[in-house]
């Protein structure tokens, strides 16, 4: 479990199907903004499959984390719900 | 299809047309009779590939991927489908004249 | 006219539909058949289709706007909005079924937009069904990269001292933004105040009108 404060990566995985997490945000480093409670998994329930909970968190990220040096405004930010199984810990950039 | 180009947003809004509405209702009903998932609702759409996006309006997106569900999910089969839209098409040529008394 | 048996009226009582006079197409037909054939199964009823449609109609930003002008209001209600969004509206008639809901408050200092990039995630509960903008290319491709150019495009203008927050809504949540309330609205009632409060302002796209 994470907890809000956080400092998390994206990873950076690319399987084919049908996948919750952004693409634009795979391998970037946020920061947990909110528990948002278990939610069964997506990537089952998308082909009917039984689908068991996975923790699901709002992750906030600087646009400049996002898009680097073609941020419109760096210090502007993104939330995005994220699955656990999308996220590992980082250390603060 | 975050974060690339694209142009103005456009402005225009149009009155959702009543068969639009209907594939709405039948996604919901759909989804609350336990077929199908607004996740397998988007597999389907994310499968149907970059081009449909240029070639299919929203409705007809949607459509298609209830549709496509709707088969895996075992509540008709491809024959079913095939004659029942053969048949609509022989009522009108029109979406009024080509509905069921 | 031959259509008119199972016709359904819209909110204006506009008994004419064009489109149900345009030469049929294929994807119509599938959803006539598909329609049909769910009737056949005993899946759904032709009655169950046209109550949700008129649940569906039913729904509109009024909705939302009775939401805003009560937090505006009461400050009670607007941290009860901002801590459960889905409960608070709940209690106000406002189910959103199996989703739930998250509030953002604009501030002199943050200004929120919500965008849905996977598809077209909407607080249909609150809004009804989302503008064609909202689903379009554009408006999903550009917002969680250029927002500010995005709102300029919306006759929003946000100062370089203010932070805008992008919401990617993806499945799981519905997201509403909770605008600020203009200034000179002292006292005004809950009603007059909901007059205030577009559809946009609580996308993030527009501001709540000024009195």
């Amino acid at each position: 479990m994470y907890e809000p404060g956080q400092t998390v990566r994206i990873r950076a995985l690319q399987p084919p199907g049908h996948v919750r997490t952004p693409h634009y945000l795979r391998g970037k480093t946020g920061v947990i903004e909110r528990v948002l409670g278990p939610y069964e998994n997506p990537e089952q329930r998308a082909y009917m499959l039984p689908a068991p909970e996975k923790p699901l968190y709002r992750v906030r990220f600087s646009m400049a984390e996002i898009w680097g040096d073609g941020a419109e405004h760096p210090e502007d930010t993104l939330d995005a719900e994220i699955y656990e199984h999308w996220i590992e810990a980082a250390h603060a950039a | 299809m975050g974060g690339d180009a694209a142009g103005p947003v456009p402005t225009d809004q149009h009155d959702f047309a009543l068969w639009e509405k209907r594939v709405d209702a039948l996604m919901i009903l759909g989804a609350a009779r336990g077929h199908f998932t607004v996740d397998g609702l988007r597999r389907a759409l994310e499968d149907m590939g970059e081009q449909a996006f240029e070639d299919m309006s929203y409705y007809e997106r949607w459509i298609a991927s209830i549709n496509q569900n709707l088969i895996e999910a075992g509540v008709y089969s491809l024959e079913e489908l095939g004659s029942k839209m053969e048949e609509v098409r022989t009522r009108g040529e029109t979406y009024g004249a080509a509905q069921d008394v | 006219m031959p259509h008119d048996h199972h016709d359904h009226l819209s909110p204006s009582g506009h008994p004419y539909r064009s489109d149900n006079d345009a030469p049929l197409s294929y994807w119509q037909v599938m959803e006539i058949a598909v329609r049909e054939l769910m009737i056949e199964k005993g899946e759904v009823t032709a009655a169950e289709v046209a109550a949700q449609i008129d649940a569906m109609d039913a729904r509109n930003p009024s909705h939302g706007a009775r939401v805003v002008a009560r937090a505006w209001d009461e400050p009670e209600f607007r941290a009860a909005l901002l801590a459960d969004a889905t409960n608070a509206t709940r209690e106000m008639g406002f189910d959103i079924g199996p989703m739930n809901l998250v509030a953002v408050e604009n501030t002199q200092d943050v200004h929120n937009v919500i965008v849905c990039t996977l598809c077209s995630c909407y607080p249909r509960n609150l809004l009804g069904l989302p503008p064609d903008w909202y689903k379009t290319r554009e408006y999903r491709s550009r917002t969680v990269k250029e927002p500010r150019k995005v709102l300029a495009e919306f006759g929003v203008e946000l100062p370089d001292n203010v932070t805008c927050r992008v919401h990617d809504s993806t499945a799981d949540m519905r997201y509403i933004v909770l605008p600020a309330r203009p200034k000179g609205t002292d006292g005004w009632t809950q009603e007059a105040l909901a007059e205030l409060v577009t559809r946009d302002s609580m996308i993030g796209t527009g501001l709540a009108k000024q009195p």
